[in-house]
């Protein structure tokens, strides 16, 4: 097992390598110059060349990303082209609203879409399991800005239960970010909760088939035993690989939801860099991404050792 | 009142949070502003981006200030002399003016000041070509010696938009204009706080205590600079629809530029409020490439200017009748430099007389690239309704979709449309840019100098340095008439109309002051 782990971790780097490879290269090939947006409609040929030079946009492809490199090993992801301020930095600042949104909806889709799945295998083919499905196809289907502009509307600006936008943190006020958080929680849950749902139902649904389930209904279990211990647990392995992908797209990919709720996360700080080609940005971005997506699918596998006595690596 | 059974369990399931939250808390000296951009840096010099100029204006002072009539009035300086031979200049800075860590402004601050902003700016280049030597006389007494007389120089070190002439600390001033600063010691009457600010998110500014306002009202950009606020915060939100949804709700207090289709909803909103502050309002303009065929063919240019009809193109862009204008005039109409010269030529606007100019021109079917900046919508729509137009003429067109980082670098290409060259992109200036043909980038007809597009006409050029030489204001409407006419005669550019972007507010905000920019100062909210 230890093994497994060491051999997974030094995989990460030559992944880390090809990525910060094919990102670099993305970002020098495709259109759009930094130089020529900061030095505004007044600026000559010269002074775009002037301040490319500064920000050392003039080097070759070759140099530039081998300086890049260099920082990367330092520990360093570069200064925002424009902002001036280190990209560590704006990740720091971002990375607590990004997360936090991600725990809560994973934590509530859980909590909610499990149960629903388990309860519509149990109950297959009868109202509830075609209930429980046509709310997963509605939660598929909904784009997330319209449920959102939705509950703002009814529960923000209808109820006044809610704010409208904004981000508190937990560790200012626990309420105004449980307040805060409330509706972009429920907004995103929704595609999660379908996801799981469809997934917790067709899992169990093959499990509940299986010969010990027959066994342990005929040693007169009771049907929640029967469930819960048996048929769930032996579900888990592919749930929990929905989930793990789940909390790895919420890292970096809800730009939608924070955007209809001003939550200012990682998915905005990356949009807004690639509208103004802030390389060093997009760059230790996706970085950090590729990071995250490569330790969550390590905790994944190692997820699954727990979960499967069988598997072993 | 009835208390109804689901507004009872929502509002108790809702109490304990709102006792935490931010509603909750006192916001009487806050003010929570929504502004048009994120601010991604604080050089307003070393960008032009208008957001990073609204910035330089609360934290920092400027020597002279547009007032309402966009007439040069001092606001730094006290007293100030013309010498008989119209050559030397000094300027007193008024008493008790101070940066925010404390330290005295000086005559050398504002030296170094001017010297940066005149490496970067197009009227300051303009400026410092005659500039023999600036610098203080004493720690009071700032002196410009000029090679001969410039009328312009006050509108110049007065000038209201991108790139300001701030007055920064000498040692901050001697940065390299080509590397941005990272102080933000103005002696402005507001103070940047850098440790809450958050790129993409938030900008909090508070009061400067030790500020001393000017005495006059506040007018423009000049007159006294009273801040009302204890802190001014802009919280940038980049969905349209979720600044509306936030002013509406209370959450924040002002909205800066109101999407036109947003407008009516607001309006109808209690307790909201919807107004144009910008009196000039802004210009469409659609850039011709003239290097490139078929644009470098001056009748085809021509014919283009001829067949785009403001009245159209602002239906389209715009919509509301409310928010546009039609103003042929290249200088924003209702200034002083409003003219209607050389404008025959081109209107009305006339699809028939478009074609055939069009087939005097020789043009045979050539393929017209219009780069389209679909991240702008007001742009974007200008592409649209241009390309359609010039179809209608029988113009190959092809309308390139891509966002306006991606035109800004392509729009520096000088190939041919096949090499992926250019002939057209639409853009749009606020009416402060564009109030004399030294500040309008689109007149520049110096090859070497000029903006993308690179129009090369030494007779429109002779003109713009004839206006640069006139010292009284008939002068300078006989030459910017000229340059206007001349402009229009090559095709520089043709103006889309005028169109006005509202601001929204909750109706317990007052003070705003009517002006092409944004400003804070003088701004309160009271008790409702």
């Amino acid at each position: 097992m230890l093994a497994f782990v060491v051999q997974r971790v030094l995989a990460t780097i030559p992944v880390m390598g090809v990525v910060a490879f094919v990102v670099f290269l993305l970002l020098r090939l495709s259109p759009g110059d930094p130089a020529a947006v900061i030095a505004g409609d007044y600026a000559t040929a010269e002074q775009v060349e002037r301040i490319r030079a500064q920000l050392g946009l003039n080097l070759p492809i070759y140099s530039q990303f081998f300086t890049w490199l260099g920082q990367i090993l330092r520990g360093d992801l570069g200064v925002s082209i424009f902002s001036n301020l280190p990209v560590t930095t704006l990740i720091a600042q971002r990375i607590e609203p990004t997360l936090m949104l991600a725990l809560t909806t994973i934590v509530f889709s859980i909590v909610v879409a499990v149960p629903l799945g388990v309860l519509a295998a149990w109950k297959a083919n009868s109202w509830i399991d075609r209930a429980v499905m046509m709310f997963a196809v509605i939660g598929f289907s909904v784009p997330v800005f319209v449920l959102g502009y939705f509950l703002i509307y009814g529960f923000a600006l209808g109820l006044n239960w809610f704010p409208v936008q904004g981000y508190r943190s937990p560790f200012d006020s626990p309420a105004a970010f449980l307040h805060h958080i409330a509706l972009p929680t429920l907004t995103l849950s929704a595609i999660f909760i379908a996801l799981i749902a469809r997934i917790t139902r067709a899992t169990v649904l093959e499990v509940l088939s299986e010969d010990y389930i027959r066994t342990a209904r005929a040693k007169g279990q009771s049907e929640r035993k029967v469930l819960f211990r048996h048929a769930l647990k032996n579900a888990a392995v592919p749930i929990v690989t929905v989930i793990g992908l789940g909390v790895a797209l919420l890292i970096g990919g809800v730009v939608v939801t924070e955007s209809v709720f001003n939550i200012p996360g990682l998915g905005r700080l990356v949009v807004d860099a690639i509208l103004k080609r802030d390389y060093p940005i997009i760059q230790g971005l996706i970085l950090f991404f590729s990071f995250i997506y490569i330790v969550l699918n390590l905790l994944i596998d190692i997820a699954y050792t727990l979960l499967d006595p069988r598997i072993r690596y | 009142m009835k208390l109804s059974r689901r507004a009872f369990v929502g509002g108790a399931l809702a109490a304990p949070f709102l006792a935490g939250s931010g509603l909750a808390q006192s916001r009487g000296s806050v003010l929570r502003v929504i502004p048009h951009a994120d601010l991604k840096n604080i050089d307003p010099i070393w960008t032009t981006a208008y957001i990073s100029r609204n910035h330089g204006y609360m934290i920092y002072d400027t020597l002279f200030a547009m007032d309402a009539d966009l007439r040069p009035r001092p606001q730094m300086v006290d007293t100030w002399e013309e010498s008989a031979d119209k050559k030397t200049w000094t300027f007193v800075l008024r008493e008790g003016l101070a940066f925010h860590d404390g330290r005295p402004v000086t005559a050398e601050d504002c030296a170094a000041s001017l010297i940066r902003w005149g490496k970067r700016d197009g009227m300051g280049q303009q400026l410092f070509t005659i500039v023999e030597s600036v610098k203080g006389r004493d720690a009071k007494t700032l002196e410009i010696k000029l090679a001969r007389p410039y009328g312009l120089l006050l509108d110049s070190i007065g000038k209201i938009s991108s790139n300001v002439p701030f007055i920064m600390p000498k040692e901050i001033a001697e940065t390299d204009p080509f590397k941005q600063i990272e102080s933000a010691v103005g002696s402005g009457p507001f103070i940047f706080k850098k440790d809450e600010w958050v790129p993409g998110s938030k900008v909090v500014y508070v009061k400067n205590p030790n500020y001393v306002p000017r005495k006059e009202p506040a007018s423009g950009a000049a007159g006294g600079k009273i801040a009302k606020v204890d802190r001014v915060e802009w919280l940038y939100i980049p969905d349209p629809t979720t600044c509306m949804n936030a002013l509406m709700s209370g959450e924040v207090d002002y909205y800066e530029q109101v999407p036109g289709d947003l407008a009516p909803m607001l309006a109808r909103a209690p307790g909201v409020k919807i107004e144009v502050l910008d009196p000039i309002g802004s210009q469409g303009m659609l850039r011709f490439n003239h290097l490139v065929a078929p644009t470098n063919n001056p009748l085809v240019r021509r014919a283009i200017a001829q067949a785009l009809s403001q009245k159209e193109i602002l239906a389209a862009a715009v919509g509301n009748p409310q928010y546009y204008k039609e103003c042929e005039s290249l200088f924003p109409c209702g200034t002083p430099l409003e003219s209607k010269a050389g404008l025959d030529l081109i209107r009305p606007a006339s699809k028939e007389k478009a074609k055939e100019t069009l087939k005097k021109s020789g043009y045979n079917g050539e393929k017209v690239v219009i780069m389209q900046p679909t991240d702008i919508p007001i742009s974007s729509a200008f592409a649209l309704v241009a390309g359609r137009t010039l179809r209608d003429i029988g113009m190959n067109v092809d309308v390139q979709a891509m966002d306006w980082s991606s035109v800004t670098s392509r729009r520096a290409k000088k190939d041919p449309v096949e090499q992926g060259g250019w002939n057209l992109f639409p853009t749009w200036w606020i009416g402060g840019d564009l109030l004399n043909p030294l500040t309008s980038v689109a007149l520049i007809a110096d090859a070497g100098k000029a903006w993308p597009g690179w129009p090369n006409d030494e007779k429109l050029e002779a003109l713009r340095q004839e206006f640069a030489n006139s010292t009284t204001l008939e002068e300078q409407k006989k030459a910017a008439a000229a340059v206007q006419a001349r402009a229009i005669e090559i095709g520089t550019h043709v103006n889309l109309g005028t169109f006005f972007v509202p601001v929204g507010y909750r109706d317990n905000v007052r003070g705003m002051i009517p002006s092409p920019v944004q400003f804070f100062w003088n701004m309160e909210k009271v008790s409702a």
